[in-house]
């Protein structure tokens, strides 16, 4: 019996985990997947956004502020690697730069600070790269940009840390109220806890409805992007985004914390909330407005492309509320829902708390976690003390990203560990590079069986049906 | 400080070991990132290697295994499980090992014997999901040759490289079905041999001019969408043919491993992707040598083999104060002919120039002028992209030319 079960181990999920990991009571976060962060979480343009843009009064508002407050610090104590690059809103025309002006002002009413209206000479000293045919601009120095994966790796690894259970592979189907809280139900399986948080982010409005709240729908859109290789990363510094229109945001161009480009997302209502497929109409409107942005986009340089699906509530504004007794919502969450984890965190705790939970602070909470690419970016000296200690980080198994076989032993060791391919190469950049994966992938594979206790033709790309190899060959296994 | 160090224990890496030994050098290091000797032969074990230079068919590893045993024999020391993870321009290699830790080489030479990677998907961004089943061809093999696994039942392979070729036939007798291999060029880049061994003599289709345009699946591919592609390369709509498989093979193209290279600052080539050479294939920094696939994809490896024996031999002469030719001929290419190897020479000895043509024909002549002035000219009866063709020029020819522009003609 929990005191708490998050349903959904995406930002949302993670961050609520961690926050309540700071209190003595157990906490278990389900998940479907055989990973965190497989979900809306794991595709996204990565942006912490300084909040110009939601408007003023609205939860998305009050959170966006807030959580970009926060983020840094949220970062710097889970080791995640975050960068306040500055983003800036370009506008081409003077109904754009109508448009910039009231972004400005719903800014300045939101409580975003530092930001500044420009034009053509100060844009392209604070942005040489900028399209040739933009005028003018809304520069908010306090937009950064993090990696939504590694934030939430991190901030379950370190509530697990701090006690926290975590359960994947387990899809909630049916909630049953009973005497003192709920049942989850997962085929055979059941865990029972006296406050449920659905943080379910695309599937939220159905675990709602398995608790009776059938209020909000959760509509799929799908965002396409294009990730161009580190060769590209260092073409343009800010996030470069365009004034939005009644045709919604549009594309943006922005560096990756990791050194690459990424250009997208696009937008187009889907029906099916599993479909991350990705299609020739976004990729051609992608680069035809991506070359809008910034002078030059080294298409050829495209690494890989992905689809992230944005989980639409049908209110307009978050969805957090608690429809019945130990029971709360966390659902709706679109963009600015990243940026707005922490303080969704911090407020999510404190409706646990007004609705009688007894919180008490654990006295050895520990809120710090170890970099997960602490070893890359050790100097030579500390690698090489490291190595000493640990042969396997002397060898190199991913050669694009030189990952060392320590690292992704890591990767397969610590909260939470990685189960598949996918899991490892999120965790350590492996399989992430030139190659993707061609020369490593085979030796990756034999490190999870080994480490799992599997065999090797059980290991999948992402847990499920994903497996890599089928059978043995007719000759049989490598000895 | 190292006379040679040799990045690179593949074919190309020993035959330059090899050469520079029988050239008098004794303090040569080779580089490796595997736990052994061989290279990309390791896991190709079909036959067909050594048919130029040693008159007898071999598999890859009985291939590599021949230079590996000499290699030995003469005792030229090498690191396994070593990787390099940079170089300066003034030769200092920084490397990684379990025993050694991060530590640093300076060299007197250096021959650059990388190899080359495939091309992978991302790089094609071919529409729909990205589940599991998707792999380069030489994953594929390695995983069948090397590890001892199956990674798919049912197979569309996309491109008609080598590796693609192979892996059809080496699928078919493991007991998969192959549905068939789709080619965006209306040609294949395999060799004709390949061809006809691994696709002709087990009944799989070759569909030239297609392509796939769409990859379906969830958790592991459940099929592709092929279509025809029109004179621009576009996929055309009445075509579409949905194939049910659970593999998707790509063998898109190999590119050299030059990344290494671009941290020396050498000039590389846009066409071959690897560095830019003389005929003793010196790079554009003195006393760095490029041979094999890391310089240009070769189809045959008794030509890495030969290409390697020149560098090492001319690394040797480098250590022993053999000063550089002054006198050197650019070599340039009309768009039939896309690149040659060398792309420069002295006119010190005769050359073998190595070249590609664009595009498959029949009964052409390689002509060779300087500036306007024709200066060879020889008949080739059948010339394809995925055959390197070769001309030999005589030093004669060579010192009394300003510049070498060569053309395929009618
Ligand atoms: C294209 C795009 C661009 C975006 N850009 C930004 C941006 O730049 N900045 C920003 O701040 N925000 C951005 N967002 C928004 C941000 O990504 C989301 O707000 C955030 O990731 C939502 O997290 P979540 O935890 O609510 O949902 P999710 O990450 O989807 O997590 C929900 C989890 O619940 C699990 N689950 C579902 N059903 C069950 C069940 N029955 N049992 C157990 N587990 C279940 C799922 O598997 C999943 O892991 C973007 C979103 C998209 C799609």
């Amino acid at each position: 019996m929990y005191k708490v079960a998050i349903i959904g181990a995406g930002v949302i999920g993670a961050m609520i985990a961690r926050e309540l990991s700071k209190y003595d009571i157990g906490v278990c976060i389900l998940e479907k997947e055989n990973d965190v962060a497989m979900g809306t979480t794991r595709a996204n343009s990565a942006i912490v956004h300084a909040g110009f843009d939601a408007i003023p009064g609205s939860l998305k508002a009050r959170f966006n502020v807030r959580g970009s407050n926060l983020m840094e610090k949220v970062a710097g104590e889970l080791g995640v690697k975050y960068k306040k690059n500055g983003s800036l809103v370009i506008g081409f025309n003077d109904s754009d730069r109508a448009v910039l002006q009231e972004l400005f002002e719903r800014g300045n009413r939101n409580g975003v600070k530092d930001l500044e209206l420009i034009c053509g000479e100060r844009l392209r000293e604070i942005e040489p790269n900028i399209s040739k045919s933009a005028i003018c601009a809304l520069y908010a120095p306090t937009g950064a940009i993090i990696c939504p994966y590694e934030l939430t790796i991190a901030a379950v690894g370190n509530a697990m840390d701090n006690g926290a259970d975590l359960k994947l592979g387990y899809e909630v189907e049916k909630i049953k109220k009973t005497a003192c809280g709920y049942e989850l139900i997962s085929g055979e399986k059941k865990i029972c806890a006296e406050y449920v948080i659905n943080a379910a982010g695309l599937h939220s409005d159905k675990i709602a409805a398995m608790a009776g709240d059938t209020s909000f729908t959760i509509t799929p859109r799908r965002g396409e992007y294009i990730l161009l290789d580190k060769e590209c990363g260092n073409l343009i510094r800010k996030t470069v985004f365009r004034t939005p229109s009644e045709m919604g945001k549009g594309i943006l161009v922005t560096p990756t914390v990791d050194g690459n480009l990424l250009l997208g997302p696009t937008s187009e209502n889907i029906d099916d909330k599993e479909d991350r497929s990705t299609t020739a109409e976004g990729f051609s409107k992608i680069i035809g407005e991506a070359r809008g942005n910034i002078k030059e986009i080294p298409l050829n340089k495209a690494i890989t492309s992905f689809c992230g699906l944005r989980a639409v509530g049908n209110t307009g504004d978050f969805i957090i509320n608690s429809p019945a007794c130990g029971f709360i919502n966390v659902a709706g969450i679109e963009s600015p829902g990243l940026t707005s984890a922490p303080a969704i965190a911090e407020y999510v705790v404190e409706m646990l708390r007004d609705m009688g939970a007894d919180l008490i602070e654990k006295k050895d909470f520990n809120p710090h976690r170890k970099p997960m690419h602490y070893f890359r970016e050790a100097s030579i000296e500390e690698k090489n003390e490291i190595i000493k200690k640990d042969r396997a980080f002397g060898k190199i198994i991913c050669r694009c990203e030189e990952v060392t076989e320590g690292e992704i032993l890591e990767a397969l060791r610590t909260n939470p560990k990685a189960r598949d391919l996918d899991g490892v190469k999120r965790r350590t950049r492996a399989q992430m590079g030139r190659c993707q994966g061609g020369f490593c992938s085979p030796h990756i594979v034999r490190l999870i069986a080994r480490e799992l206790g599997i065999k090797y033709e059980e290991v999948t790309k992402s847990g499920g049906e994903s497996k890599i190899n089928l059978r043995k060959t007719k000759g049989g296994e490598r000895i | 400080m190292t006379d040679l160090v040799i990045i690179g224990g593949g074919p190309a890496g020993m035959s330059a070991a090899i050469a520079a030994y029988e050239a008098g050098i004794r303090d040569i290091l080779i580089i490796e990132r595997d736990d052994s000797l061989g290279g990309i032969l390791r896991q190709c074990i079909h036959n067909g290697f050594g048919l130029h230079k040693f008159g007898e068919e071999l598999t890859g590893p009985e291939y590599a295994l021949r230079y590996e045993e000499r290699v030995r024999k003469l005792n030229i020391p090498f690191k396994t499980d070593t990787m390099v993870l940079d170089i300066t321009p003034d030769k200092v290699i920084t490397a990684t090992n379990s025993d050694e830790g991060i530590f640093k080489i300076e060299a007197k030479a250096i021959i650059l014997a990388m190899g080359c990677r495939e091309r992978p998907k991302g790089a094609l961004n071919i529409p729909g999901t990205r589940p599991s089943g998707i792999y380069s061809a030489g994953t594929a093999q390695k995983y069948v040759n090397m590890e001892g696994y199956m990674p798919g039942e049912e197979i569309v392979i996309l491109g008609s490289g080598d590796i693609g070729l192979i892996m059809a036939r080496r699928m078919t007798l493991e007991g998969a079905k192959v549905k068939l291999v789709c080619e965006l060029m209306p040609y294949s880049s395999g060799l004709a041999r390949n061809i006809e061994q691994c696709l002709n003599d087990f009944d799989i289709p070759l569909k030239l001019s297609h392509t796939v345009v769409e990859i379906h699946g969830k958790d592991r591919v459940e099929g592709v969408t092929i279509a025809r592609v029109d004179d621009n390369k576009k996929p055309i709509k009445e075509t579409y043919e949905y194939i049910p498989c659970d593999t998707l093979l790509l063998s898109v193209g190999l590119i050299p491993e030059n990344e290494l290279t671009k941290k020396l600052g050498i000039k590389l080539n846009n066409i071959t992707g690897g560095a830019e050479v003389d005929e003793n294939r010196e790079t554009s920094l003195p006393g760095v040598f490029a041979c094999g696939n890391v310089l240009h994809v070769h189809d045959l490896v008794d030509f890495v083999s030969e290409e390697a024996e020149t560098a090492g031999r001319a690394a040797a002469e480098y250590i022993n104060g053999v000063k550089a030719s002054e006198n050197i001929v650019e070599i340039t290419t009309d768009g039939n002919i896309r690149y040659t190897v060398p792309q420069r020479i002295s006119g010190k000895n005769d050359v073998n120039v190595f070249f590609r043509v664009g595009k498959a024909a029949r009964n052409v002549k390689i002509n060779i002028y300087d500036g306007e002035k024709p200066i060879l000219s020889k008949k080739k009866v059948r010339v394809a992209p995925g055959e390197m063709e070769s001309i030999a020029i005589s030093a004669d020819i060579v010192s009394r030319a300003k510049s070498l522009h060569f053309c395929m003609e009618e």
